[in-house]
């Protein structure tokens, strides 16, 4: 049923400067599910996923309370294994990785932007940012030239030694949003970037979100369920009760 | 809300005492604390205490005990037979009778194997002249009889005779070429005596090879009053050459470099144990307000005040303390009071037998430190948990 | 490493919580560093304790005194080397509570007996054996009393002269130094010619002998045979190796020793429960964040290493402070103390063994939650936040 032209269909046409190349396919799900376990009970979180997300896309992806967006996200970030299907993300079938080569996939190939920032609250804005780039094999001077980019990208440069607890909201998610960038991964993922920040604040991280995407072409699958801020992305996703919703 | 803090912070207090079960590791790790630091600052002051009360009940406010001048100890001093003569004719001194309450003794010691290890000791050996007993304000004999003078007899104090081999009434111990047979047993208010074994003076220089000579004297005075007269006495003329100190002195002089260790290694042990506690239950006191956090905002929310809320912490703190305090003295109280000890009294180079006394005054002292632990551990974080911001409490774990 | 810097924030995250916390583990191992040098101290005498030496002391007690004419006696038995004599002197300097051991010895057979333990410059022997009250220290009363060569001491002894007088002149001629460490250099050597023709009774005793044997093997034999040469004598003796001697005579101290032992070991784990259970709980607390390293692509194994590192810089840092206070208050007890427990030091091993508890608490401390942050699911860990 659904395919990558269905989801050329389903999703809003945004108005974009550049377009989106076709047929750079980064991310591909096929008969995706995922169940858990409760008690004896098998619960169906997700079922029968096919979504293609083209490189330099935007995705928002969107639905109700339960209906699975974050185990989608989690999927796409490789925190958690489908139960079925097939998972390719940059030419890589990770469904089939074991936690470990996740977590070394995940290091290389995409970047975290969570509700709450979830940054180190001991660590200064820079030495959140630098936190990735420790699995790199950069050195230090390197690892700073990258970080001073990142902060520099989300407009932060003049607070990188400030400590998460001297920033506001914005500022924060500003600094996790730089933490995401630093290794120039694949794939940045949102979980309601902006759930927990007020509209103009919240405006603010969407206009760089969607300067990202425009101008550095960074491919962007965000979870929200405000339609204003899916109204930022190139195409939205609607989910409901673990299935994707045609329009 | 017309709840008065009283009924407020029972209902917290109790809310908490309930949750405890919940954060069993922690709390079960500050009670031990407490319990350990309570057992050991109780342990470690029974054996001071049992210490001293061995040395000062020995002594009598009314004896004093004459020496040769400079002596450290009964065992380093010396007396000629003239110089036992002459006290006969110092000012003070009690008299029953016509007999001087006066003894001139030896004190040397004997080689005896301990009960507990069978390793040998340095034993009190005392010989006294028929007067020592009037000049002893607590001495009697339990069981058997006293020492026949000119006999090879010997009279055994009760801790003594708990503490090392051979010494039961009726049996006989060599020491060296003479045999002595063990006629009775004494009791001295539990005093220093009660480690020392006594026979009749004159046998004593016999078998030493002593001569005449004598080591130590032991007189009653009249009063305590008379002491400053006795001394002027016995400092006007040169040929006395002797210290004369009441017995009490005599004895916490002796009793000090031990009393001293003891301390010395208690007190500051204590004090670094309590820090140690004081952490623990700082720290354990924080994990249940933070466990507690969305508990205490919505109590805060419902209309709870920050007073009670803030003692109900301190309230846990105390009773995890008092709990920790009381398991703490209970197993010191059993497994050191009355345990009798000896060891070796480098002052007079003889064994010391004393038992671990856990007195009553020592449980309360261990019950307050015990609640100032708690109190110190639970002040902080109660001030924290009066302080939690009600409406990011309640979010944050929303 | 790279991750040092994220480990030191994290310690310092809670300034009053890790203080407390290296605070006790310093406290414990303060404890540890003290008390096993103490009992090395204790034990010490013993050990270096010549195998080939005998000590007779009388049957009775060591306190009664033996004939001098054994000394000859117990020379002529088959299997002895060497015999020499001392006496107790029982005096003190100045003040009662400057007491410290005092012996009239023989001089050359004494330092001939002993010389595995001290040493005395011959130019000094030979100057001392020529002063009648001449006397040799040994460094650690040198450096406890600050005496020089040429001073006079006068002791206060439990031995009359014979004029009455129980205050003795000695001129120090020698300065005696330890050859193996711990040996005891808290005595003062003199005549005992001197000393016996001097006092008031006593005159032709002696304190105890010291026997040096052909053979170590034989020292059973020997320690027997003297025994036996005066049984049934007035003065009946008790022949040991000088070990046996050192040992019994450190058992006389008994219970107390061990009471403070077990008491003080209770302690040490007391402290070390405290600390590890607020380390382990520090961790817990992060729980969150390490899920969130994980997210980042932190793998299990770097974030269970950093927790390790984290414990163990803890226990190292308080380990080491404590070990290190020991050791300051040894060296500085061991000069306040070396007339009563002469050897007193913080050995190398014992640093060592030091060391090797306190990464092994390290070890044991992080272990759990270590484990904790290897197994961590990360979307539940994450929910939690």
């Amino acid at each position: 049923m659904s395919n990558s032209a269905t989801l050329e269909k389903s999703a809003k046409e945004v108005p974009a400067s550049n377009e989106v190349l076709a047929n750079d396919v980064l991310v591909s799900l096929t008969n995706i599910s995922k169940t858990y376990k409760k008690g004896k009970e098998l619960v169906p979180v997700l079922t029968d996923i096919n979504v293609k997300i083209q490189r330099g896309d935007f995705v928002a992806l969107m639905g109700p309370s339960g209906s699975g967006k974050t185990t989608l996200l989690n999927l796409l970030g490789g925190l958690d294994n489908p139960s079925a299907g097939e998972l390719i993300i940059a030419g890589q079938r990770i469904d089939k990785f074991s936690s470990s080569q996740l977590t070394k996939w995940r290091a290389q190939n995409v970047g975290f932007i969570f509700q709450f920032y979830n940054l180190m609250p001991v660590l200064s804005a820079e030495k959140n940012v630098e936190l990735p780039l420790l699995l790199t094999n950069l050195t230090s001077k390197e690892r700073k030239a990258h970080v001073a980019a990142a902060l520099d990208l989300v407009g932060l440069a003049d607070r990188a030694k400030h400590y998460p607890s001297e920033l506001s909201g914005g500022q924060e998610q500003r600094v996790a949003i730089a933490r995401a960038l630093v290794s120039d991964p694949n794939l940045l993922l949102c979980d309601e970037p902006t759930g927990d920040l007020d509209r103009a604040t919240a405006d603010e991280i969407l206009a760089l979100m969607q300067e990202l995407n425009q101008e550095q072409q960074k491919t962007i699958v965000m979870v929200t369920h405000d339609p204003r801020a899916a109204d930022h992305a190139r195409h939205t996703l609607h989910l409901d009760k673990g299935k994707l919703i045609q329009e | 809300m017309t709840f008065n803090w009283l009924s407020q912070i029972f209902i917290i207090s109790l809310m908490n005492l309930r949750n405890i079960p919940q954060r069993w590791g922690t709390s079960s790790v500050a009670i031990f604390g407490v319990a350990c630091v309570v057992g050991v600052f109780i342990a470690v002051l029974s054996m001071a205490t049992g210490f001293q009360r061995t040395m000062s009940n020995a002594g009598s406010p009314n004896t004093v005990i004459i020496m040769r001048a400079g002596a450290t100890s009964e065992m380093s001093s010396g007396l000629s037979y003239e110089q036992t003569q002459w006290i006969s004719s110092l000012p003070g001194i009690e008299k029953n009778g016509e007999q001087l309450l006066s003894s001139a003794e030896l004190f040397v010691v004997v080689d005896i194997s301990k009960k507990t290890t069978n390793t040998s000791a340095n034993v009190s050996l005392r010989g006294v002249m028929p007067a020592a007993f009037a000049v002893r304000d607590k001495f009697n004999i339990v069981e058997g009889r006293n020492f026949e003078p000119g006999k090879n007899e010997l009279i055994v104090g009760r801790s003594a005779q708990k503490q090392f081999n051979n010494l039961a009434v009726g049996s006989s111990i060599k020491f060296g070429q003479t045999e002595w047979r063990v006629v009775g047993m004494f009791e001295s208010g539990g005093g220093l005596a009660e480690s020392e074994l006594w026979c009749d003076a004159k046998i004593l220089q016999a078998a030493y090879r002593r001569g005449n000579s004598f080591q130590t004297i032991r007189a009653k005075l009249i009063s305590p009053s008379v002491l400053a007269d006795l001394k002027a006495a016995v400092a006007a003329d040169p040929k006395f050459n002797v210290d004369v100190k009441l017995e009490t002195a005599y004895l916490s002089e002796q009793s000090a470099p031990m009393t001293k260790f003891i301390m010395g290694v208690g007190y500051p042990l204590a004090i670094l144990m309590a820090l140690g506690a004081i952490f623990g239950a700082i720290n354990t006191m924080y994990t249940s307000v933070s466990t507690r956090t969305r508990e205490i905002a919505t109590l805060r929310a419902l209309g709870f005040g920050a007073f009670p809320v803030a003692f109900s912490t301190l309230f846990e703190s105390l009773v995890l303390a008092f709990v920790g305090g009381a398991i703490g003295s209970v197993v010191a109280y059993f497994l050191f009071n009355g345990y009798t000890v000896s060891t070796l009294n480098f002052a007079s180079f003889s064994q010391v037998v004393f038992d671990f006394a856990v007195t009553p005054a020592l449980v309360k002292q261990g019950v307050i430190f015990a609640a100032a632990i708690g109190f110190i551990g639970g002040l902080f974080p109660a001030i924290r948990a009066a302080r939690l911001p009600v409406a990011t409490a309640l979010r944050d774990n929303g | 490493m790279k991750y040092f810097y994220f480990i030191f924030k994290n310690l310092t995250r809670k300034k009053v919580r890790t203080s407390l916390t290296i605070l006790s583990i310093m406290v414990a191992f303060l404890l540890f560093g003290l008390l096993r040098s103490l009992s090395a101290a204790f034990d010490g005498g013993a050990e270096i304790a010549g195998e080939d030496r005998l000590v007779t002391i009388h049957k009775v007690s060591i306190i009664q005194p033996l004939p001098q004419s054994y000394l000859a006696k117990v020379q002529a038995l088959t299997g002895v080397e060497k015999a020499t004599t001392a006496n107790w002197f029982g005096g003190y300097y100045q003040e009662k509570k400057n007491q410290f051991a005092q012996f009239p010895v023989l001089a050359d057979d004494y330092f001939d007996i002993y010389k595995d333990l001290i040493k005395l410059p011959p130019a000094q022997l030979e100057s001392w054996k020529k002063n009648r009250v001449g006397a040799v220290v040994g460094r650690a009363l040198v450096d406890k009393y600050h005496w020089k060569i040429g001073d006079r001491i006068p002791l206060i002894g439990m031995f009359p002269q014979k004029n009455g007088s129980t205050t003795w002149e000695f001129v120090i001629e020698g300065i005696y130094d330890a050859k193996t460490q711990g040996a005891d250099t808290s005595a003062m050597l003199f005549h005992y010619d001197y000393f016996d023709k001097s006092r008031q009774f006593g005159e032709g005793t002696i304190g105890w002998l010291i026997i040096k044997v052909k053979d170590p093997k034989q020292s059973a034999q020997v320690a027997a045979a003297v025994d036996a040469l005066f049984e049934n004598s007035f003065a009946e003796t008790k022949t040991n190796s000088e070990k046996d001697f050192a040992k019994s005579f450190a058992k006389q101290f008994g219970d107390i020793g061990l009471i403070t032992t077990l008491i003080l070991g209770a302690v040490f784990f007391t402290m070390l429960l405290v600390a590890g259970n607020t380390m382990a709980q520090s961790f817990r607390e992060r729980i969150p964040e390490f899920a969130i390293l994980k997210t980042l692509g932190f793998s299990d194994v770097t974030v269970m290493l950093m927790v390790l590192c984290e414990s163990l810089v803890v226990c190292v840092f308080g380990g080491i402070l404590g070990l290190m206070l020991a050791k300051f208050i040894i060296t500085g007890a061991a000069v306040e103390f070396a007339a009563t427990l002469p050897g007193l030091g913080m050995s190398w091993k014992i640093m060592g063994m030091g060391l090797v508890l306190v990464i092994l608490l390290g070890f044991i401390t992080g272990a759990a939650p270590a484990i904790q942050g290897l197994r961590l699911n990360i979307i539940s860990a994450l929910r939690r936040n």
